[in-house]
């Protein structure tokens, strides 16, 4: 709350001379020079007898610096112009009312472009694929989010259950032919069993030591999963997985085919179409959990958890069974999309289930503003939709990428929608602002 | 009248070397006010941290006996029991709110025990059971209850955090009722309150305790123990040094010394001399 008054102030004592301007842009550009003169302005690479080869490119390296020189003088003059950065000054009051009307509309138009999106992009086999994986992460997101939004324990293992969720699936399919419908269930309560087994010898822990935990959790599943070759298959992975099936009607061009039954002419689109919408009511399904289960009293608990504690335990609140349910409801939705993620794949690998995975889903909650279902929402599409935009811009797209995530920090450093929606009111729902709501301890 | 409550006997308390507590003994009378003074250091908020069961005592029983003569041994209750079971409730020193939350939600979560039986452990609440909605509704008025009564109720959907510290005060003892407690452990509550608003937390401590809620206290603010206390007890240095009516600690040589920090005996030739 009191930034905006440390930064005008320290605006304010700033020199602005013509002086101060180039020395900043020198002192950059000097720093840019050491920076990249090795990065840059040396290429090195493998010859063919072995030996290292290597040519430099000062050219490159003087337009880097170039340009870092150019873009301080740019930016300080831009600093000066604008004034103290402030979200107050720079958003005209017009386009502030225009967000917040947008604001209203954006979850239910959302909603309904989804649903109409294999509709529209029916001949476009690749948005399909694309739109299934935002969707699987955004499931991935909202079952993380009950976890760090709202009870608070940073978990950065979370793809071990999805693993959990995905192998269950897989092995009760391949080994005892159970059919996908069977086996959803059966996916989400090992992962949840998975996610309690966690829970209990990270109770104790706090912050910095529960996310280390967590972080070897995850590895730890999958490393086992790799080494148990004779139940796992190792790194080899579990192959031949069924293909879901429309409530016991295959989705192929066989007679029994769900395309025969209905006397239409069969596609492989309609399988991608009938994933799409599987996963699509799962995510629902789970959104619809959430915001159920906030307006409960264990959900009223995990927040409070979030908040405070030792208030929560001298109130009466069982803190271990409260973070456990957290824990549990958590890795129960981690299990669903892995089944969803082994069905539609029909082949996994421990390789799927790599720490970049949790890390992604971990960025994707904080991004979207932890505790909100809707920015969690518009955060996968951004982060994974958003990956895909910058295809074209091949070497460049981390760098873009990385740019873009930081900017977005700065700007909103809550995430998406950092402002949280009360969850019972008595007149009003008035939502509650950023700085008041805490991040937990983790 | 004269029927406990609350008895300590013997209270021990270390922390290594160091004794916090020791061999406190004292009772709290049933729907009365009991206060709990002393200087700083005196060990005051480790015995209400043993009664409440964030610390588990070296030493001593703590008994608490309900309306109907069920008795409960504190000292083997831990952590969160205590207040779901022995139905004491507790409020901090440095408030300790849900400031993210709003008043309302703050004063749900303090019901949660009865909500979590009445959605039947979430699954009635999951699915939308009527008897959870009436249940949901009941805890709801009751909350409207209380944040009428500290008077609060045109802020109840306000985030707590943005409270008033005297506003925060009060929210955290109405927080604290709403877990409907036997005995209320108020941990400083006059401090940081001006003088209309201390007043004003009389009253609302006075009628607590007229609708048959005990109270032990602590507290620093001598214009609160002596205008509302029942029965005060004096510690200094983990032990007990005076207890009786706040007329009679008032007079007490003893803790005259123990408050102007001068030796004992000089205190009382100091007395006696002045006599």
């Amino acid at each position: 709350m009191s930034t905006p008054n440390v930064r005008t102030s320290q605006a304010a004592q700033q020199p602005s001379g013509a002086a101060f301007i180039f020395k900043k842009a020198l002192i950059s550009a000097l720093v840019a020079l050491v920076l990249f003169s090795l990065m840059i302005g040396v290429r090195t690479e493998a010859g063919n007898q072995g030996g290292l080869i290597y040519w430099t490119r000062f050219d490159d390296l003087a337009a880097m610096v170039a340009a870092v020189f150019g873009g301080s003088i740019v930016v300080e003059l831009l600093r000066q112009w604008l004034g103290p950065v402030d979200k107050e000054k720079l958003v005209p009051p017009v386009v502030r009312s225009a967000t917040a009307l947008a604001g209203r509309w954006i979850a239910p138009a959302l909603l309904i472009f989804t649903f109409l999106v294999p509709v529209i992009f029916y001949d476009q086999r690749y948005i399909l694929d694309l739109a299934i994986l935002v969707l699987t992460y955004v499931m991935l997101g909202w079952g993380l989010n009950v976890v760090v939004g709202l009870a608070g324990l940073l978990d950065l293992g979370y793809v071990a259950f999805y693993a959990v969720g995905a192998y269950s699936y897989a092995l009760l399919a391949t080994n005892f032919g159970l059919s996908f419908w069977v086996c959803l269930p059966l996916a989400g309560i090992l992962a949840a069993f998975w996610g309690v087994l966690l829970g209990f010898p990270v109770l104790r822990l706090r912050g910095d030591y529960l996310a280390i935990v967590t972080l070897a959790f995850g590895e730890i599943i999958r490393l086992v999963i790799i080494n148990w070759q004779s139940l796992t298959g190792g790194p080899n992975g579990v192959s031949g997985i069924p293909r879901p099936t429309f409530f016991g009607i295959p989705l192929d061009n066989s007679d029994d085919g769900l395309a025969a039954k209905l006397g239409i002419e069969f596609s492989p689109t309609h399988r991608v179409v009938f994933l799409f919408y599987l996963i699509l009511a799962m995510a629902l399904l789970t959104n619809w959990v959430t915001i159920r289960l906030r307006r409960l009293p264990i959900g009223r608990a995990w927040e409070a958890l979030r908040e405070d504690e030792v208030a929560c335990r001298a109130l009466g609140i069982n803190t271990t069974t409260t973070k456990l349910t957290a824990f549990a409801t958590g890795a129960m939705f981690g299990g669903f999309a892995g089944a969803f993620f082994a069905t539609r794949q029909g082949f996994i690998s421990p390789e799927s289930f790599t720490f970049q995975e949790s890390a992604l889903v971990l960025a994707i909650v904080v991004l979207g503003g932890m505790g909100s279902q809707l920015g969690v929402a518009l955060a996968a599409l951004a982060m994974i939709g958003g990956f895909e935009l910058f295809r074209g811009l091949d070497q460049y797209r981390m760098l873009v990428f990385g740019i873009a995530m930081v900017l977005l920090m700065i700007w909103r450093p809550r995430g998406l929608i950092g402002h949280r929606a009360p969850t019972v009111f008595l007149e009003k729902s008035q939502a509650i602002s950023s700085d008041l709501v805490k991040e937990g301890h983790g | 009248m004269s029927e406990p409550i609350l008895s300590v006997n013997h209270l021990m308390m270390r922390f290594g070397g160091i004794v916090a507590v020791n061999d406190l003994s004292f009772v709290a009378q049933r729907k009365q006010i009991t206060a709990l003074i002393g200087p700083n250091g005196a060990g005051k908020t480790t015995v209400f941290n043993c009664i409440t069961g964030f610390y588990r005592p070296s030493g001593g029983s703590i008994r608490l006996t309900h309306d109907d003569g069920h008795a409960i041994q504190l000292e083997r209750l831990n952590d969160f029991r205590i207040s779901q079971q022995a139905k004491v409730a507790r409020t901090f020193q440095n408030i300790r709110l849900f400031p993210g939350m709003t008043l309302l939600e703050n004063l749900m979560v303090a019901q949660h025990n009865a909500l979590m039986r009445a959605s039947g452990l979430t699954f009635l609440g999951l699915i939308g059971a009527p008897s959870w909605r009436q249940a949901e509704q009941h805890a709801i008025e009751l909350a409207r209850n209380w944040l009428t009564r500290v008077n609060l109720l045109d802020r109840a959907d306000d985030a707590a955090g943005n409270l008033a510290y005297g506003d925060q005060r009060r929210l955290e003892i109405a927080r604290a009722m709403c877990t409907e407690p036997a005995l209320l452990c108020l941990d400083e509550p006059a401090a940081g309150l001006n003088a209309r608003e201390s007043g004003a937390l009389n009253e609302l401590l006075l009628a607590i305790r007229g609708d048959g809620t005990s109270i032990l206290l602590i507290e620093h603010d001598m214009s609160v123990v002596m205008e509302i206390s029942d029965h005060v007890v004096v510690m200094d240095y983990g032990v007990k040094i005076a207890e009786g009516t706040p007329q009679a600690v008032r007079d007490d040589p003893k803790v005259i010394a123990a408050y102007l920090g001068a030796d004992e005996e000089e205190a009382i030739a100091v007395m006696e001399s002045g006599t």
